[in-house]
């Protein structure tokens, strides 16, 4: 009786917050407002696809995003590694280290980062003072990689972090008990298993990084523009709610599609999905 | 458990009246970033017993937009000139009753009658400027006299470009010697190339940033307005000027407007005839470093910034004025722009 | 012997680089210049300028307070939201709104931004303090959420409903059975609501209104003028506060936890 009543208002809430959100993204996306008449059209789709632009400007961020995701991959891994392998006592004070720059306004890190590699930067003045010639380290797309990198490093870290942790030692010891070498244990034994802490990190880091746009504005010097620069643009300067709405639907798309592909390994998460 | 749920309902409660126990009237003004004198909200919050809510914008079109999904939510606006034509049209902004404005007598002529509002029923001009070009006398050895030396590749990463579809595209067409409002395909595809082939010389596209950018040398030329250049040169060691090409530019006026569903017009009509006041104007004028329209304020800021006053590209004379143009636009002609300048940053 | 230099190589250069940005905030937040190349002599007045700064201020205290309220009132959204979900008997209906409860964190955050600004516009909801609360309760219940279904997956069934055959109301049973086994996931998901909500710049920047600004849309439109060097001071202040609070944190769960 008091589940009816709390159920009723639960769905009230998603339906009014969640759904009709999205419902009218996609009113938006299939409408356009002739005047005050709105009426249906594949218009605002055909326009992303045939104005090279737009297409140009996903492959783009889905190109950068996904050079991100692999650097962070790379360097989260090994990162993770060496967090689970800790002992208790400093694990804890390590990891606590690690989280503590997300408390910090992540738009105020990425721009300090301006000072660090700007012309007259901290790194070039270094470099002027050995002798060395200035580096363009900034507005260019290797900039914006790097501060989507520096964001999103940490979602890659702890869900790996946290998989590693949960894997059960006994396993490991079983196979070193058979007879694997080092290399062996990790690649048939722990690597699969953290699988699902990949795929939870490779999500948690490529569908950000494929709709920035502070990152973009801050460190590309607004060289180029990225599909979350357009839709931000649409919606706010251009003012085609309907346009904007096309691209955020195809965008929402191919996100959902490349979380399916994602392998998830064995996705049994039964203590639940804390971050630490 | 009780207890903490209904002491978060009361701190919660609590939170929202108290923010509503301002009993005064409101008047929500939205204005450019960095734009005015804060003391003289200030001052008129205490003079009128008003509560002063103050917002800022980067863009025309960033206003725009706001205004249009929520027509009510601001009183006072500050667009430029072009901005206000489209929202006049659109009746976004309401007809002032200029009999309670005394000061606009104040207003030189040169700024009344003019295109976006023939009659002077619907604006009051505050600040102007202009659109040049800034450099660091230091590091450019021969003043710049034409948007040329933007696009002559003289300046490879050492030039930064405004981040604005209009402003950048008008220095282009400007160069090639059309109107900066021009819809003719051919001209703008010409204006077009001409700005992707100087990407590469570009260090960035920056709005404001270009002050920061200069004044650390990261750049050496940039296209900018009067109010950024002056603000530039008055933060250095006297090493940066400001110029306008020969082939001419962009002037704007930025207006005070009311919006049509103001509800406290009454009040935004004090507003805007305070702001007018010599006193007011001219400490707006000193802070924020852009043209004022009134030739009295223009002596006052002659004593305190002799700098400012001198430099002919803040302050053109009307016959220089006459080689400049002033943006137009609808909504096909922002579309038209916005798609060249979205291919400008596709490459 | 190597490989452990080698992982210490490592994770200082990978703390490094995480740390780099923030201590060059601290550094800066002492430099009487008010331009980032140069260096003006030690100076406090960026500090004494923060007190003065009503409009940072402000900022911060609409970040702190939307980020309370919404982590408070989330988590109670939450907390029923995965008692429901964990009494479902029906699965696909179950099914349906565990994953329409997940959306907003499978969205990015562009669109969810996007959306509900479209909605309050569509509701006619003026926006401002409330749309933006709105917003961010939205968009942090589906964490608390994630963080508390597998620990009510994970609850002895038994213990529920042996409290009702021994006569207490379903209320109490739950308050005294078990809310109780939850708290550890309830205080994760409290504690990631408050994070996002703090640091959450683009679903804010859609959904606020005239004279709301939190932290985040202050700092993007400084970032845009200029910044103002007070908000190194700020950003050095907070950065102090939370390495205090969850050192303290963290030894004390020391004391209590020996295991850990």
């Amino acid at each position: 009786m008091k589940n009816k009543l709390l159920t009723s208002t639960y769905v009230a809430w998603i339906f009014i917050f969640i759904v009709l959100p999205l419902a009218l993204i996609v009113f938006y996306a299939f409408t356009v407002n002739d005047g005050n008449i709105v009426r249906f059209t594949m218009g605002n789709f055909i326009k992303f696809f045939t104005e090279g632009v737009y297409l140009k400007s996903l492959f783009r961020s889905i190109y950068l995003a996904l050079v991100s995701t692999i650097i962070c991959l790379l360097i989260g891994y090994p990162m993770a590694m060496i967090l689970a392998g800790l002992t208790p006592k400093i694990q804890s004070f390590c990891v606590t280290l690690f989280v503590l720059p997300m408390w910090m306004n992540f738009l105020m890190r990425t721009y300090a980062w301006l000072t660090i590699l700007e012309n007259n930067g901290l790194i070039n003045t270094l470099l002027v003072k050995l002798g060395f010639g200035k580096l363009e380290l900034l507005y260019n797309q290797g900039a914006v990689v790097l501060g989507m990198v520096y964001n999103f490093l940490p979602f890659m870290v702890f869900p790996i972090y946290s998989s590693l942790t949960k894997t059960d030692h006994s396993i490991i010891e079983a196979a070193q008990d058979l007879g694997a070498n080092k290399l062996r244990v990790f690649w048939s034994v722990t690597f699969p298993l953290s699988l699902p802490g990949i795929a939870s990190g490779v999500s948690m880091v490529f569908m950000p990084a494929v709709t920035t746009f502070v990152i973009s504005r801050l460190m590309g010097g607004g060289h180029t523009s990225l599909i979350g620069d357009i839709i931000e643009q649409q919606f706010l300067y251009a003012n085609d709610w309907n346009f904007a709405s096309a691209i955020s639907v195809i965008v929402m798309i191919i996100l959902l599609a490349s979380m399916a592909i994602v392998p998830k390994g064995k996705s049994e998460e039964p203590e639940g999905g804390g971050l630490w | 458990m009780k207890k903490i749920v209904s002491l978060i309902l009361i701190c919660v409660m609590s939170i929202f009246t108290l923010s509503a126990c301002d009993d005064r009237p409101k008047l929500k003004i939205f204005n450019w970033g960095e734009y005015i004198d804060e003391s003289v909200l200030e001052e008129f919050s205490e003079k009128f017993g008003v509560k002063i809510v103050y917002d800022t914008f980067a863009t025309n079109e960033e206003m725009y937009a706001k205004i249009k999904a929520d027509p009510a939510s601001y009183d006072i606006i500050f667009p430029s000139e072009y901005m206000a034509k489209r929202m006049i049209d659109e009746g976004l902004i309401s007809k002032i009753d200029m009999s309670k404005i005394p000061n606009f007598e104040k207003i030189d002529s040169m700024f009344k009658g003019l295109y976006y509002d023939p009659n002077n029923e619907y604006t009051v001009p505050y600040l102007w400027g202009t659109l040049g070009i800034l450099y660091n006398t230091n590091n450019v050895k021969e003043p710049p006299t034409s948007w040329d030396v933007l696009f002559n590749g003289q300046y490879n990463k050492r030039l930064l470009m405004i981040d604005s579809h209009r402003d950048t595209i008008a220095a282009a067409l400007k160069y090639l010697g059309y109107s900066l409002n021009t819809t003719d395909p051919k001209e703008l595809d010409e204006a077009m190339q001409l700005l992707i082939k100087q990407k590469p010389d570009v260090l960035a596209y920056v709005v404001d940033e270009v002050n920061d950018k200069m004044l650390g040398e990261e750049a050496d030329i940039a296209i900018t307005w009067s109010g950024n250049a002056i603000e530039t040169m008055m933060s250095s060691d006297g090493n940066f000027n400001y110029i306008i090409p020969s082939e001419g530019s962009n002037w704007f006026v930025d207006v005070m407007c009311i919006t049509e569903q103001s509800k406290v017009k009454d009040i935004a009509t004090e507003f805007i005839n305070f702001m007018c006041e010599k006193d007011i104007a001219t400490r707006n004028c000193l802070e924020v470093t852009y043209s004022t329209p009134q030739s009295e304020v223009y002596e006052e800021v002659k004593k305190a910034n002799p700098e400012f006053a001198a430099n002919k590209a803040a302050f053109p004379s009307a016959e220089e004025l006459k080689y400049m143009e002033m943006f137009i636009t609808s909504d096909d002609i922002n579309r038209m722009y916005d798609e060249i300048w979205q291919k400008i940053k596709a490459e | 012997m190597v490989k452990k230099l080698i992982k210490n190589i490592y994770s200082t250069l990978v703390y490094l680089f995480l740390y780099a940005p923030i201590l060059i905030m601290v550094v800066y937040s002492f430099n009487g210049s008010k331009f980032r190349n140069k260096w003006g002599g030690f100076s406090l007045k960026w500090y004494k300028e923060l007190f003065n700064n009503h409009e940072i201020i402000r900022a911060l205290w609409n970040t702190l307070i939307i980020a309370a309220v919404s982590a408070i009132i989330s988590t109670i959204i939450g907390i029923a939201a995965s008692w429901l979900l964990y009494r479902m008997k029906n699965r696909k209906f179950k099914s349906v709104i565990l994953n329409t409860s997940y959306l907003p964190m499978l969205n990015p955050d562009i669109v969810t931004g996007v959306s509900m600004m479209i909605l309050f516009v569509f509701i006619a909801l003026p926006r401002g303090f409330a749309t933006l609360l709105l917003a961010h309760i939205t968009f942090s219940v589906p964490y608390i959420v994630q963080s508390l279904l597998p620990k009510f997956n994970q609850l002895n069934k038994n213990t529920y409903e042996a409290a009702l055959d021994l006569g207490a109301t379903p209320w109490e049973a739950f308050y005294k059975v078990i809310l109780p086994e939850l708290i550890p996931g309830i205080a994760t998901g409290m504690l990631l609501a408050f994070t996002l909500s703090i640091d959450d710049f683009v679903i804010s920047f859609f959904t606020t209104g005239p004279g709301v600004s939190n932290l985040s849309i202050m700092i993007y439109s400084m970032t845009r003028k200029g910044i103002n060097p007070s908000i190194n001071a700020l950003s050095t202040i907070m950065f102090l506060s939370v390495l205090f609070l969850l050192i303290t944190v963290n030894t004390r769960l020391k004391d209590k936890n020996p295991k850990n």
